[in-house]
């Protein structure tokens, strides 16, 4: 037993051990175990007051008995005991069982801090480290608070001895982690800055630690050290490999320190001052240029710190990004290692050129690599290399290489590791979409993934194909063709089944011609894949039937067969039996031409970002997709390309009403057939945007980049209102109050009230979700003539809106003449890194500033007659919309703000009322008569006021109301 | 781990450091970040099966979580250090084997059983080496003369 033999041991520390490993089970290991706890604790409680050298024996053995997996609820008390004692050994049992075993008992955090204290004052190195090193481990806030303001003292003393300091400086850098707010550096700023220049390198090297920290967060602050950096990594690199002594590590002088050294300074940008730059350059290339030397040691160890400074030293580089020479050559010489025999050099070269090929200056230099990049992916044994492989080649495509890599993609595919086949098929996927000329090839590449790794191929994958499909006519008759004949295998993949469903449902008839793809073959071809789908499938191909009933009259009769069979129009399932039920009686009861509008082809998707982008950057996380950099501009406008109706067409004739889980293209709910985006961010919209620009801007950040995602480089400009933001307004031509907008994320209520020509909106933007909305601010403008018409005011909102949290804005109106347009409302604001730019109308409109005015039959028919002018006068007939309850309309008419004449009019089927709009500028008079037809279902409505604008704005908005 | 541990591209550090035996026994566990008693034991049991399964041809890097384990075997023990993805592989993978060195000259030819008996001397010297997850000391004269110093102490 070597260990007992020596030196100091605690004898009977040894023995317990010794037994605890001879125990035969687990549960005589338990049994020797309770006896000894038993045995301590009776010791512990004993009468006779043990010595500090049994004390510190019983305290390791109750450290030993916790790290073997017990619980231990007693010795505590002991074990601060020990750290008053004088004796080294018996200090340091105390504090190392604090540090493994301290939880927040606030009593026994007050004794520890006591005798922290007391050793951090005693002036002993030794046990000044001991208590440093215990508050280093054990960093808590009540630690924080009572030495956060000591330790720097010492860290910076002159008289402190260098192992103390070190110790002090991270110290300091344990407790600022935890309570930034606590260590106040202000006025040791610039002392601890020139630790750097100390003349200890043990004290450089931890005090740089805590220094990269400072300068992450505070760069201003501490940027002196860039220099001081610089001059410390000149000296060391150019040192001779002995001139350091202790600090040479086989034969590479400081490696560790020049690797953090060149982790500070990329805190920082270049630096500005031409000399410092100089030299820095200077070290660079003298790192690069060591690399090429001859080796000091064939040992692993003295290539390892050697590398370990290069690959920082090309980190910095890629940082900077704007030293073409240096980047290249970083390129060869990584490119020297992706054939190094070295398993870990090829891995970090692969992993570090990753980086380079998104910089312009070294792009190039990286494709030249292609080839062996390539025969990394085939042959290397480790699956994470084979993973870089895989990374660097995506990172390295662009159109030039893009057939090559994509086939050799695919072929990898073909065997590739379970474990990153997803995130393979969905570069592959973005990658043709990406590098695309001709879209046939696009298809037979997507079509290819399916086949190979159908199972890994997801919804975003396949949606898109189709997008892209019906987006673009050059390609569709290839893409039925062809997923034709992908289908004719006999075991084809379910995602197969679907493109080629939802393809041959809307561009059979392109291929229909050829007597080998005649309509009948192309559906019992699909027909007969049917049984084997899921319910989703089945549901799609249902509704490729009822399209192929439009494109192929003669398969009219054997498809109404099929929906008529029992086990589709009494399908357990509903949304099968319901689609069934639908598109039979569809089928049988429409005219050809209402049939053909129902189910025309679709309309082109909007144009916008792959959403499969969105779906990779989500599996790997923020700045490790780096191809996109250059698309950057784009990200405002994202939507996630699936989220648009698929199931347009159907949803639009009412024919089904799709349940969730059924829909389609698995769409919750057809948007407006427009074209605009709607601004509601879909989960695929928030996720991309949380990205961020990837690596390249690596410079200051602090730990928690998940609350301060990057700005993207998104167009801010304020979107253009929704195309339902009239309707919206509409809704509240006779009301006040009520929710104006509502998406996923955001809800705005709003609250109004007017008196003569003024109005005051309280608007509440209430967010929905459990995340906060950052940046969130809002925008009120009058566009056009409005600006001269109205008068609006608003607050500010806070920027910030909590989770579940709503936040209020009063909004104050004068009204200085009367207008038609309403103002826009606009509203942006960061979900999770994603901008949502909603535009809205906000209802303000010309009848908000209606005085009722009662009066007399008498006197209302006078000025009836007075207004006889024929501009005067705006009318319409129209067609209710809505019954037409009397009470409904009384209510509306009050909501419209005019007075309710009773007995006025000689038929009391009519209604007639009289208001005064009250502007800034004049009063204008107005009248109104509503003759209902309840037997022809139509209104007449007739405005007559002094201004002709009025009359006909007040028309047009009423007729919207009935 | 993935809530917490979020990381900085330009601040990084130690998030643990483990010794464990082929058997999966550890033999030293030092924490730098807090984790509650049930996911220090999840945390061995994971880097236990992720490191042992791979042979020798393989990196001494691996994928964890959202960090990277990098190790180094030693006769039966697996010496591993938890960082953040974007730190530097090398240099870590060379503090493992300084900090052997260190241990074996401490210990004249460690073994397992040195770190078994010694266990409350193996944290002294990590603790001269590596303090809230950076490396402290890197001059193995210095941190062995150290230890010598304190091993006097009685």
């Amino acid at each position: 037993m070597p260990a007992v033999s020596k030196g100091d041991g605690m004898r009977g520390l040894a023995v317990f051990i010794s037994d605890i490993r001879n125990c035969k089970s687990k549960e005589a290991e338990i049994k020797r175990i309770n006896k000894e706890l038993a045995n301590i604790r009776s010791k512990f409680k004993g009468d006779k007051a043990l010595d500090g050298y049994s004390k510190k024996k019983y305290v390791c053995k109750l450290l030993f008995i916790f790290l073997l997996g017990h619980d231990i609820d007693f010795g505590h008390m002991e074990a601060v005991n020990l750290l008053s004692s004088n004796k080294y050994t018996e200090k340091q049992i105390g504090y190392l069982f604090i540090s493994v075993l301290v939880n927040s008992n606030s009593e026994l955090i007050r004794l520890i801090n006591n005798a922290i204290k007391n050793d951090l004052s005693s002036r002993n190195p030794t046990f000044m480290c001991l208590a440093l090193h215990c508050i280093a481990n054990v960093g808590s806030r009540e630690m924080a608070e009572a030495f956060a303001g000591e330790i720097p003292r010492i860290l910076v003393a002159g008289d402190t001895m260098d192992s103390v300091k070190q110790s002090a400086a991270l110290c300091l850098l344990r407790l600022y982690k935890a309570s930034p707010d606590l260590v106040l550096m202000g006025e040791w700023t610039s002392r601890v800055v020139h630790l750097l220049n100390d003349q200890h390198m043990g004290v450089v090297t931890a005090a740089i630690s805590l220094i990269t920290c400072l300068s992450s967060k505070n760069p201003d602050e501490f940027k002196t050290c860039v220099s001081l950096a610089v001059s410390r990594l000149s000296r060391i690199v150019s040192s001779a490999s002995t001139d350091l002594q202790d600090y040479t590590y086989y034969f590479v002088p400081a490696p560790w320190l020049s690797c953090k050294l060149l982790r500070l300074l990329q805190c920082y940008p270049p630096p500005e001052d031409g000399a410092v730059k100089g030299r820095l350059v200077e070290c660079l290339e003298t790192i690069l240029n060591k690399a090429q030397e001859p080796p000091k040691s064939k040992k692993v160890q003295h290539s390892n710190a050697k590398n370990a400074i290069l690959f920082e030293a090309i980190s910095l580089i890629i940082h900077y990004d704007s030293e073409p020479n240096l980047l290249v050559r970083a390129c060869n010489q990584l490119g020297q290692f992706l054939q190094h025999r070295e398993t870990n050099l090829r891995y970090l070269a692969l992993e570090s050129m990753c980086t380079l090929a998104s910089s312009e200056f070294s792009h190039e230099a990286v494709k030249t690599h292609i080839e062996t990049v390539i025969n990394a992916l085939k042959t290397e044994r480790d699956v994470s290399v084979r993973q870089r492989a895989a990374d660097l080649l995506y990172a390295m495509c662009d159109r030039s290489n893009a057939k090559q890599i994509v086939a050799e993609m695919l072929s990898y595919l073909e065997t590739a590791d379970y474990s990153i086949r997803e995130e393979m098929v969905l570069k592959v996927a973005i990658l043709a979409e990406k590098y695309a000329v001709d879209y046939s090839w696009y298809v037979d590449t997507i079509l290819n993934l399916i086949r190979i790794a159908g199972d890994y191929v997801s919804e975003e994958v396949w949606y898109r194909v189709i997008q892209i499909v019906i987006n673009r006519d050059d390609v569709q008759g290839y893409a039925a063709k062809t997923v034709f004949e992908a289908l004719q295998a006999p075991a084809c993949h379910e995602n197969m089944v679907k493109v080629g469903g939802y393809i041959l449902g809307e561009f059979g008839n392109l291929i229909a011609g050829d007597p080998r793809s005649s309509p009948l073959v192309q559906f019992n071809l699909l027909h007969s894949k049917f049984h084997l789908c899921s319910v989703p499938t089945r549901a799609l191909l249902l509704s490729a039937y009822i399209k192929f009933i439009n494109l192929f009259p003669e398969t009219k009769a054997t498809i109404q067969e099929v929906l008529r069979s029992d086990s589709q129009i009494r399908n357990s399932d509903v949304e099968l039996q319901q689609r069934a039920v639908e598109y039979l009686k569809l089928s049988s009861i429409a005219s050809t031409d209402v049939l053909a509008t129902v189910l025309e082809e679709m309309p082109p998707f909007p144009e916008r970002e792959s959403s499969i982008l969105a779906k990779l950057k989500k599996k790997k996380g923020p700045g490790a997709v780096s191809v996109e950099l250059e698309d950057g501009k784009e990200r405002g406008e994202l939507n996630g390309g699936g989220d648009r109706g698929g199931d347009a067409a159907i949803a639009a004739s009412n024919a089904s009403t799709p349940s969730p889980s059924a829909d389609l293209l698995g769409l919750r709910s057809a948007a407006p057939v427009s074209g605009t985006a709607p601004s509601a961010g879909s989960l695929l919209v928030d996720v991309f945007s949380e990205a961020g620009p990837a690596a390249s801007s690596a410079g200051v950040n602090d730990d928690g980049f998940l609350s301060s995602a990057p700005p993207s480089a998104a167009s801010e400009d304020p979107a253009p209102p929704l195309p339902e933001s009239d309707e919206l307004l509409n809704k509240f031509v006779c009301k006040n109050n009520g929710v104006l907008f509502e998406n996923q994320l955001l809800q705005i209520g709003i609250k109004s009230e007017y008196r003569q020509n003024l109005g005051r909106m309280y608007l509440f933007y209430g967010n929905k979700t459990s995340v906060q909305f950052v940046s969130f601010s809002t925008i009120v403008s009058c566009p056009g003539e409005l600006q001269s018409q109205l008068n609006v005011q608003t607050k500010t909102v806070e920027p910030l809106v909590e989770g579940g949290a709503q936040v209020q804005q009063v909004i104050n109106i004068e009204c200085l003449t009367d207008f038609i347009d309403a103002p826009l409302l606009n509203i942006k604001f960061r979900y999770g890194g994603a901008l949502q730019n909603i535009s809205l109308k906000l209802p303000v409109t010309i009848n908000k500033f209606f005085q009722p005015t009662e009066m007399a039959a008498a006197d209302f028919f006078q000025r009836w007659k007075q207004l006889s002018q024929p501009q005067q006068e705006a009318q319409k007939i129209f067609k209710a919309s809505h019954g037409m309850d009397t009470e409904v309309l009384k209510a509306k008419l009050l909501g419209l703000g005019t007075a309710l004449l009773e007995n006025v009019d000689p038929n009391p089927e009519n209604y007639v009322c009289a208001g005064v709009i009250q502007t800034k500028a004049q009063q204008v008079g107005c009248l109104l008569r509503l003759e209902p037809n309840a037997q022809a279902q139509m209104y007449r409505l007739t405005l007559r006021s002094s201004k002709d604008t009025v009359s006909q704005r007040v028309c047009d908005l009423l007729a919207e109301q009935f | 781990l993935v809530a917490t541990g979020v990381g900085a591209k330009t601040y990084r550090r130690i998030r643990f450091i483990l010794i464990q035996n082929r058997a999966g026994k550890t033999r030293l566990a030092k924490w730098y970040m807090q984790f509650d008693d049930d996911e220090k034991q999840k945390l061995i049991e994971e880097v236990h099966a992720v490191v042992t399964v791979r042979d020798a041809k393989h990196t001494n890097f691996v994928e964890f979580r959202n960090f990277k384990i990098i190790y180094r075997r030693y006769a039966g023990l697996y010496f591993c250090i938890c960082v953040d993805v974007t730190d530097n592989n090398l240099a870590y993978l060379e503090g493992i084997h300084n900090f052997v060195e260190v241990l074996n000259e401490y210990f004249h030819n460690v073994c397992e059983l040195d770190l078994v008996f010694n266990f409350y001397k193996v944290y002294t010297v990590v603790d001269e080496m590596f303090l809230a997850g950076e490396i402290r000391e890197t001059s193995q004269t210095k941190v062995l003369k150290q230890l010598l110093m304190l091993q006097s102490l009685e």
